[in-house]
């Protein structure tokens, strides 16, 4: 058990959300969400990966073969999937606003206020 | 155990993906799927009012695949259904079914995708209130969320929805994640992802500063969705441009769903271990007050429709956090009826909102200013909606804002009744003003906000306007979600049903048995002592003042002008609003900023009562 993985897991979500909050382009802004969900991937596996840990559920190994968790493996693999629906949706939005406005910046699509 | 409680995710979904399918194959027969998708979610509404009935007496589980817990090890993923919780879903399925009745006829052509996200959206809201999974609470919450986030930009050819969409879709997104942080931690300290088994394994051992952290990460995410202040700067941008019928299921369920989430996760997993009830009961009560009063400020200023709308289910949903916040069954049971009784309300205002999107092409209040004469059955609506906004008697929104109340004046919180009285004369007496003004043209126009009126002009393209009469599918549903929300406020058994419910959902320990043993809890052990549940005079006088008060306050905001003291050319407000401008920026740079200030605020908050 090392906090080596968690460490780079608080600021790999600390980079992501200074450039979402920062970001002038649309684009941008969606990779630097990309960023903050990558957080998650790496905090999944570091959680999976206990030193001596053994396989949670047993079928073709023996029962104390060490193992690295599969459960974390399968939400990170669900976590991936969630990532592209989202993505692929806010880059379907991201072109429409370039076709109506012809820029991509935040700010300036901006147009409700108060 | 029966497949009902898998049924009512497998049918919305399968459905979805047979409309998907159909849809170019069926040519100019396209009324056809309307039909099957109305009749899909009418379907799912029944069975879900069925097993609200059935759990009455004790929870439900369901197995997928038959994967039951082995030795108290839950291996398998559950669902479980309780009064409450089916009860919330069965809600979400009958505003569905209301918004694609309206549907109908709203829009020119409805297209074959918007039938697929309102049933993916329904079957993501569904397997939300159900699931017993953690994890999986996390990918409903993303279901929905895509599928809310798709219907934002049903339109996406303008401007406006562009924007709401993704200021909707980033922060959420964001508040997904960090719940999933929080996932992630606590199963690296309890190797589990059953809500149940995670209770036990936390109550068994010490709580320390990381299932802190794992659980304000987790109710983060929570309370973005549920738009409480400083994170819901998101939802009046999302409500102005989504599609009228698609803001009935943002406003009346969604919000409140994120809600639930906070009060499942608290009470299966957290409520017993983590103790310091005062304290996390204060912090709760504290960004309820919070929210509430800054909705409704927000909500009296707006003139536009939908936006004002927005606000007031802000102001609403911190109303629905202090009950739960509480931490009494009679609180917990309280924002239960409340959020039943405002959810009605609240999608009969905005269906009404469409109809006069429909007829007349604006939802800008003061351009609308007596133009709504002659849609007479809608402004008779949408007045007595508004009325059931302000908590008048019978409607059930004045029961269970009652028992909020009630539960807060008794657990030493009295000043919490005067509050929230004042919040909703400003929220009932906008909704009233825009009634009076727009249907009866009372009193004299509100003055015209420039950025406003922009704003406003972008919706007319949402539906085709300037029809020459209402269609009867769209005028049916608001007047029966209208009269269903009357119809639960006399119900009088209801309180002392929605108690019981409350006390069976706080039981953790009856949670934890009912899942992992199969054990069918019938005296569910209370949190705290039962309150009286009768309709006392107090409650029916706060429902009848606030009512009084919020027809007063709109008469005034209609007809100040004509006083004699006040005639010369004074504008109350304009430096307010200018300084809510500076906030509610429309940039979701800022939003974001916002949560992170927010959540550090908030986990501060909780980690330092707690630990």
């Amino acid at each position: 058990m090392t906090y080596f993985p968690f460490i780079v897991v608080a600021w790999i979500l600390a980079v992501g959300l200074y450039g979402i909050v920062t970001s002038r382009h649309l684009v941008h802004q969606i990779i630097c969400l990309i960023v903050v969900q990558s957080s998650t991937y790496v905090l999944l596996l570091g959680v999976g990966y206990v030193t001596g840990a053994v396989a949670p559920y047993y079928w073709d190994i023996t029962v104390h073969t060490p193992a690295v968790d599969p459960v974390v493996q399968a939400l990170a693999l669900t976590d991936v999937v969630v990532e592209a629906a989202v993505t692929a949706l806010l880059c379907s939005v991201a072109i429409q606003a370039h076709k109506r406005f012809g820029t991509l910046d935040p700010q300036e699509l901006a147009t409700m206020r108060g | 155990m029966d497949q009902l409680l898998a049924l009512v995710v497998a049918v919305p979904l399968l459905a979805a993906a047979a409309i998907t399918g159909a849809g170019p194959l069926l040519g100019r027969r396209r009324r056809l799927l309307d039909a099957v998708a109305i009749a899909v979610a009418a379907a799912v509404a029944v069975m879900l009012v069925v097993i609200m009935v059935r759990t009455a007496d004790g929870d439900e589980v369901y197995w997928f695949a038959g994967f039951r817990p082995f030795h108290g090890a839950a291996i398998g993923i559950d669902f479980e259904a309780g009064s409450l919780s089916a009860g919330l879903a069965a809600l979400a399925a009958v505003l569905v079914t209301a918004a694609m009745t309206f549907s109908w006829r709203y829009f020119e052509q409805v297209a074959t995708h918007y039938h697929t996200l309102m049933l993916t959206f329904l079957a993501g809201m569904v397997g939300f209130c159900l699931t017993g999974d953690i994890f999986d609470l996390f990918v409903w919450f993303e279901l929905m969320g895509v599928s809310a986030y798709a219907l934002t930009a049903y339109r996406p050819e303008e401007g406006g929805p562009i924007q709401g969409a993704l200021n909707f879709a980033i922060t959420n997104s964001v508040g997904a994640y960090l719940s999933l942080s929080g996932i992630a931690l606590i199963y690296g300290r309890t190797g589990a992802l059953n809500m149940a088994q995670i209770g036990v394994y936390i109550d068994r051992h010490p709580p320390d500063r990381l299932v802190v952290v794992a659980f304000v990460l987790i109710i983060s995410g929570l309370l973005i969705k549920s738009a409480i202040v400083p994170f819901h700067f998101w939802l009046a941008d999302a409500h102005a441009v989504a599609p009228t019928p698609v803001c009935v299921l943002f406003s009346g369920v969604m919000v409140e769903l994120g809600l639930y989430g906070i009060a499942r996760v608290y009470w299966s997993m957290f409520g017993q271990a983590l103790g310091h009830r005062a304290a996390i009961s204060h912090t709760f009560v504290a960004l309820g007050v919070l929210t509430a009063v800054a909705g409704a400020l927000f909500c009296f200023r707006e003139r536009h429709i939908k936006r004002l709308l927005a606000f007031s289910t802000i102001s609403h949903a911190g109303m629905f956090l202090t009950g739960i916040g509480l931490l009494t069954p009679l609180g917990l049971a309280g924002a239960a009826v409340y959020v039943i009784g405002h959810g009605l309300v609240k999608a009969a205002l905005f269906l009404c909102t469409g109809i006069v999107l429909h007829r007349l092409g604006s939802v800008n209040e003061t351009w609308l200013h007596g133009r709504g004469r002659h849609l007479r059955v809608t402004g008779v609506v949408f007045t007595l909606a508004g009325l059931g906004l302000a908590d008048l008697p019978p409607f059930a929104t004045f029961l269970g804002k009652g028992y909020v109340d009630a539960s807060s004046w008794a657990h030493g919180l009295p000043w919490v009744l005067p509050v929230f009285i004042a919040c909703t004369i400003l929220a009932g007496g906008a909704v009233l003003r825009v009634a009076g003004g727009v249907f009866y043209g009372l009193g004299d126009a509100p003055s015209e906000d420039p950025e406003m009126a922009e704003m406003a002009s972008e919706e007319t393209t949402e539906t085709v306007s300037g029809r020459d009469r209402t269609p009867l599918t769209m005028i049916i549903p608001p007047a029966v979600l209208v009269a269903a929300a009357i119809a639960f406020g006399l119900i009088t058994r209801l309180g002392q049903v929605a108690q019981a419910a409350a006390i069976r959902f706080q039981d953790q320990a009856g949670y934890n048995a009912t899942v992992l043993a199969g054990a069918h809890i019938l005296h569910p052990v209370a949190a705290a002592a039962a309150e009286p549940t009768g309709i006392t005079v107090s409650d029916v006088a706060a429902g009848t003042g606030s009512a009084v008060g919020a027809i007063a306050l709109a008469l005034a905001a209609l007809y100040w002008r004509r006083l004699p003291v006040l005639r010369r050319g004074y504008e109350p407000g304009t430096g307010l609003t200018a300084a809510i401008q500076r906030f509610q920026s429309g940039v979701v740079n800022d939003y974001v900023a916002w949560i992170v200030l927010g959540l550090a605020c908030v986990g501060g908050a909780l980690a330092f009562a707690i630990t």
